[in-house]
């Protein structure tokens, strides 16, 4: 009874809680780290550290008038943020913290990882069309190409993972690990997997979706209160995901010396979304052309001959 | 239990293909068939494919889909093409295509109630499946991929950009 009903429970209690502090965290990390990287101070007045800032940003985003433009088109708007939100923490459940501790120890579990990345289109699409404004028009169509375009790499990018490991599930791709990270041997797959995953979580270099330079903010430019706040979370929790997910995939997940696996899990996945705002501070946006010819002309190439040759080289040596 | 979920993920893909066909707005209808692709999906996890409904989400439901929302988002159909559709819904229209599927249906129902109950569930992994498919059916395989080879080339073709390109500062 207590190990069949209560245990899940408390994981997914633990993951779900796991998800939004760290989407929280992030946002008080990714300013202060930037603005490090800027050399200025960054959010350093509410509480310590500036650590509040972001409470006081939640409230004041609750309290907001949430507005709902007369010509959108009602329903697909409101159920557009949630979308994308549900299709992120659905992801949560196949994640492997620790041996045993995961919501749902699917076999096919990096597919499902896949699907639900397939699925958090139609939180950006299905926003962008249904505000009816121009700018969030052309940022969803943006942001259906380039999600659609990378989603085929990233799934080819992790089948050398999958070759080499013999399984979908993701427990035992962290197992098969226990030799040699699969960092070193699918290193291609890992470049691929990553500029992916920028992709996919639409941040800078990639965050073409919602340019403001451009669109003013694409997609999400109607969308006010804890509408907005939903989109803003969604994409900081897509970070953590893909960041866990490579360390899963490619960084030996929980595995490590001394420490107790679910703190490995934890430094491994902090460091990589350290990555992610380095990026974001460091590189600039390309265009939209260049964005589409890198990924048909340079990636699928890429992802297409790795796939090729760990399958051959497994081949040959089993 | 099993049969419970069954059935209710059968209606919900049967009301909801319902819902597709009778939305006037475009992409309403488009969100109702992928609601109705991904209770398919649950039909197939609960018949034991689970790489089966992988893939029913992440191709039909995550890409094909979003390609033709992505193609009515382009369109920009307004409220004048939802009244388009309004008057080609009128109920005389379903008298034809309510016959037909109507013959199918009773077809089906004689066939179902004849017939042995299906196997029960045995989950089909992703290994039996890989064996199969590269085995006995690979040149259903094949066939398929040249299919979609021609649709690559037609479609490169379309995009291909008719005159020579025009060089810099030229007109």
């Amino acid at each position: 009874m207590i190990e069949t009903i209560v245990r899940p429970l408390l994981i997914i209690a633990a993951a779900m809680g796991t998800a939004l502090t760290t989407a929280a965290g992030l946002i008080w990390l990714e300013r202060r780290l930037l603005a490090v990287w800027q050399d200025r101070l960054g959010p350093n007045r509410v509480g310590p550290f500036g650590l509040l800032q972001v409470v006081a940003d939640m409230i004041k985003i609750f309290f907001k008038e949430d507005w709902i433009p007369p010509f959108a088109d009602r329903p697909v708007f409101v159920i557009a943020p949630a979308l994308l939100v549900v299709s992120v923490l659905m992801s949560y459940a196949v994640v492997p913290f620790a041996p045993g501790i995961v919501v749902a120890d699917l076999n096919v579990g990096l597919l499902f990882f896949l699907a639900m990345v397939s699925l958090g289109v139609y939180g950006l699409a299905l926003g962008g069309w249904s505000s009816n404004n121009k700018y969030a028009l052309l940022g969803a169509i943006r942001a259906t190409a380039q999600m659609l375009s990378y989603e085929v790499f990233m799934g080819l990018a992790v089948m050398g993972v999958v070759i080499l490991s013999g399984s979908f599930n993701l427990q035992q791709i962290v197992r098969a690990q226990e030799g040699m990270w699969f960092c070193i041997p699918q290193f291609a797959g890992l470049v691929i997997f990553l500029i992916a995953g920028f992709a996919e979580s639409h941040r800078l270099p990639f965050d073409l979706p919602e340019a403001e330079s451009e669109l003013i903010a694409g997609f999400h430019t109607e969308y006010s209160g804890i509408k907005f706040g939903l989109f803003f979370v969604g994409e900081y929790m897509g970070i953590t995901l893909i960041s866990m997910m490579t360390v899963i995939l490619f960084f030996g997940g929980w595995m490590g010396p001394l420490l107790p696996p679910v703190v490995w899990f934890a430094l491994k996945t902090f460091v990589l979304i350290c990555v992610f705002i380095l990026m974001r501070a460091s590189l600039a946006r390309p265009r939209y052309d260049q964005l589409m010819h890198f990924a048909w002309k340079v990636l699928l190439p890429l992802a297409l001959l790795n796939v090729m040759v760990t399958g051959a080289i497994v081949l040959a040596f089993d | 239990m099993l049969n419970f979920l069954f059935y209710l993920a059968g209606a919900v893909a049967v009301l909801c293909t319902a819902m597709v066909i009778t939305r006037v707005n475009a992409v309403h209808a488009l969100l109702y068939l992928i609601v109705s692709l991904l209770a398919v999906a649950m039909l197939f996890l609960l018949l034991g494919a689970p790489f089966a409904a992988a893939l029913e989400v992440i191709i039909y439901a995550g890409a094909i889909m979003v390609l033709f929302v992505f193609v009515v988002m382009i369109l920009n159909l307004g409220p004048q093409a939802t009244e388009h559709q309004k008057r080609w819904l009128s109920p005389r229209m379903w008298i034809g295509p309510g016959l037909l599927s109507g013959i199918l249906l009773i077809e089906l129902i004689v066939v179902l109630s004849g017939a042995e109950a299906p196997a029960g569930p045995g989950e089909v992994g992703v290994h039996a499946l890989g064996q199969t498919l590269f085995g006995p059916y690979v040149l259903g395989v094949e066939l398929a991929s040249i299919m979609l080879l021609a649709g690559l080339v037609g479609a490169y073709h379309i995009a291909r950009p008719y005159a020579p390109k025009i060089t810099e500062g030229g007109v």
